[in-house]
């Protein structure tokens, strides 16, 4: 721990920005000791802990129907800016968790509030409006095959009837920033794993969501990768934007030092500001 | 932008299915075509019964013995009556005349009947052709009159001929017509379920519910109204191919169905198809399609 710690001031010193930026490739590139990942300093995150981005008061939701993981009586609050990392075994109810998020359930008891959308309460007709405040990223992509990156990036300002001229200005922006720059125009299976979850990651960024919820993006990814694809997130949250990630990877979550929220049988057992994997 | 992109699923979805799609043309046509008919009967109904209404008669035929004196008193008494507007004598020359006009087809028909055989008859204008059975009831029994007919009982005939028709139909155009959005049904389920990822993906990144839903109940749409062009198509070969063509002497008896009739129905058809189809289509997304 020393080491790290060590390590992270000499790194401080190279970049303040960006925290992978010591990362280097080549034969030790999986060498997770030389991976520190330094917290936001303290300042940068007062300045954005404006408003609460997420309240979860109370969230019960039970399946009798089927044994799918349920939550009980789960209180979080998020600040807007924050990083905030789901860890738990499989069963234990984070995507679940997101599930209600995303309002695709809702909770038998409790109030979910997301910006300041009362999301418990949201009209059925309402809930498309909503869900674009949020992006997703998954562990399995979820890319059209049959467009490009570009396309697929588009797709999602299609959809919510922006025209093309947006697309046309925004997409090669976001593409550049997610590092994809001159891959525009290749399809998904041209693309690494790698390079394919930054297009999903794009994707869900490019309407600058208030939230982005990312459930296992690194799951099918190697550490190499992985560590790319957490620098990207690392960077969307530096512009504000709360990030929630689910993950197994104790690598990334002890590496990053960020809040740390354990669920068990749909309970949270641990609340950290700056945990670890445990 | 959006609708380009709309239409291109449509047609992909369709292409993708196409036997579906095409069972699916298919049924509807058939099931269209049939109430399309039962329509036309529907409308003939009401032709043929305003063509009559002021044309029917109660004819009052005499035996054919009868003496001119007494045939003169039935007139009287006829006139007399206040059901009866007008009432006019029909001689046996004149019967025969009326027959050979009316058979003028049938030679041997003709040919093989006397004047003689035919009766002299009073044909009676009515103020109401519904007081017919009261004026049949005074009359029927009197001396030197044979056999008192209400035009409207033959009529009545062939319009019982007609409805059963137009229940025929109505019911074959039911059956096919339930067949038919089944497989509405099926094919968007179908549609639904190879356009997953798409539907998925929309969703998550907060498409509006119609703009998810859109390809899969045109695609619905499009099929009917390609049906309904079809039923149309057949309704107007029927009416030259048929009714005035080789049937052409069968339904002389009747009003002729008009092309105007015909061609009203292809706003009809259309309309109930492409309704009826997306409304099939809408309510299956919604057991498919969970927001």
């Amino acid at each position: 721990m020393g080491r790290l710690t060590m390590r992270a001031s000499t790194v401080r010193a190279k970049s303040s920005r960006d925290p992978f930026a010591h990362v280097t490739y080549g034969a030790e590139t999986a060498e997770y000791a030389t991976l520190v990942l330094e917290p936001p300093d303290r300042l940068r995150t007062s300045a954005v802990r404006l408003r609460l981005v997420i309240q979860l008061e109370g969230v019960t939701k039970h399946y009798p129907r089927s044994n799918r993981p349920s939550v009980e009586d789960v209180n979080v609050f998020i600040d807007k800016g924050e990083f905030v990392f789901f860890i738990g075994p499989t069963g234990a109810g984070k995507s679940t968790m997101i599930k209600l998020l995303l309002r695709e359930e809702v909770p038998d008891k409790g109030t979910i509030t997301v910006g300041e959308t009362d999301v418990t309460k949201l009209r059925r007709w309402k809930v498309p409006a909503y869900r674009r405040s949020i992006g997703c990223v998954f562990q399995d992509f979820r890319l059209l095959p049959n467009r490009t990156a570009a396309e697929n990036v588009a797709f999602a300002l299609e959809v919510i009837g922006k025209p093309r001229s947006v697309a046309r200005r925004v997409v090669p922006e976001v593409l550049e920033l997610v590092g994809l720059g001159g891959k525009e125009h290749r399809y998904p299976h041209e693309l690494s794993g790698g390079e394919q979850q930054r297009v999903a990651v794009a994707r869900a960024f490019v309407n600058r969501p208030l939230l982005l919820l990312a459930d296992e993006p690194t799951g099918n990814l190697d550490p190499d990768t992985s560590i790319e694809i957490m620098r990207l997130l690392d960077r969307i949250s530096r512009t504000g934007t709360t990030i929630l990630m689910v993950t197994h990877d104790s690598n990334i979550v002890n590496q990053m030092r960020r809040r740390v929220i354990e669920i068990e049988n749909g309970q949270i057992v641990r609340d950290q500001a700056r945990g670890v994997y445990g | 932008m959006r609708a380009k992109y709309v239409m291109s699923e449509v047609f992909l979805g369709l292409w993708r299915n196409i036997s579906m799609t095409v069972a699916m043309i298919i049924t509807m046509a058939v099931s269209l075509t049939m109430l399309g008919a039962g329509l036309l009967l529907y409308n003939q109904v009401d032709v043929i019964e305003e063509y009559y209404q002021t044309n029917l008669e109660v004819v009052v035929y005499m035996q054919r013995d009868v003496t001119e004196e007494v045939s003169e008193k039935i007139g009287e008494e006829l006139r007399a009556s206040p059901y009866v507007k007008q009432a006019q004598y029909e001689s046996q020359e004149e019967a025969y005349e009326r027959f050979q006009e009316t058979f003028a087809e049938t030679k041997d028909l003709v040919d093989s009947v006397d004047p003689e055989v035919l009766p002299s008859a009073w044909r009676v204008e009515m103020h109401d052709i519904n007081d017919a059975d009261q004026l049949i009831a005074d009359f029927a029994e009197r001396e030197g009159v044979y056999q008192v007919t209400n035009q409207r009982d033959i009529l009545q005939e062939v319009f019982d001929i007609l409805g059963g028709a137009q229940r025929l139909t109505l019911v074959v155009a039911l059956v096919q017509g339930v067949a038919a959005l089944m497989l509405v049904a099926n094919t968007i389920q179908v549609a639904a379920y190879s356009r997953r990822r798409e539907v998925a993906i929309m969703k998550l990144v907060g498409a509006p519910n119609w703009f998810v839903q859109a390809p899969f109940v045109l695609e619905a749409v499009f099929a009917g109204v390609i049906g309904s062009i079809f039923a149309f198509a057949t309704l107007i070969a029927a009416k030259f191919l048929v009714i005035d063509g080789q049937f052409s002497n069968l339904f002389s008896l009747m009003p002729p169905i008009t092309m105007q009739s015909i061609l009203i129905l292809l706003p009809i058809l259309t309309g109930i198809s492409a309704v009826i189809s997306a409304i099939t289509a809408w309510i299956t997304l919604r057991f498919n399609i969970k927001v």
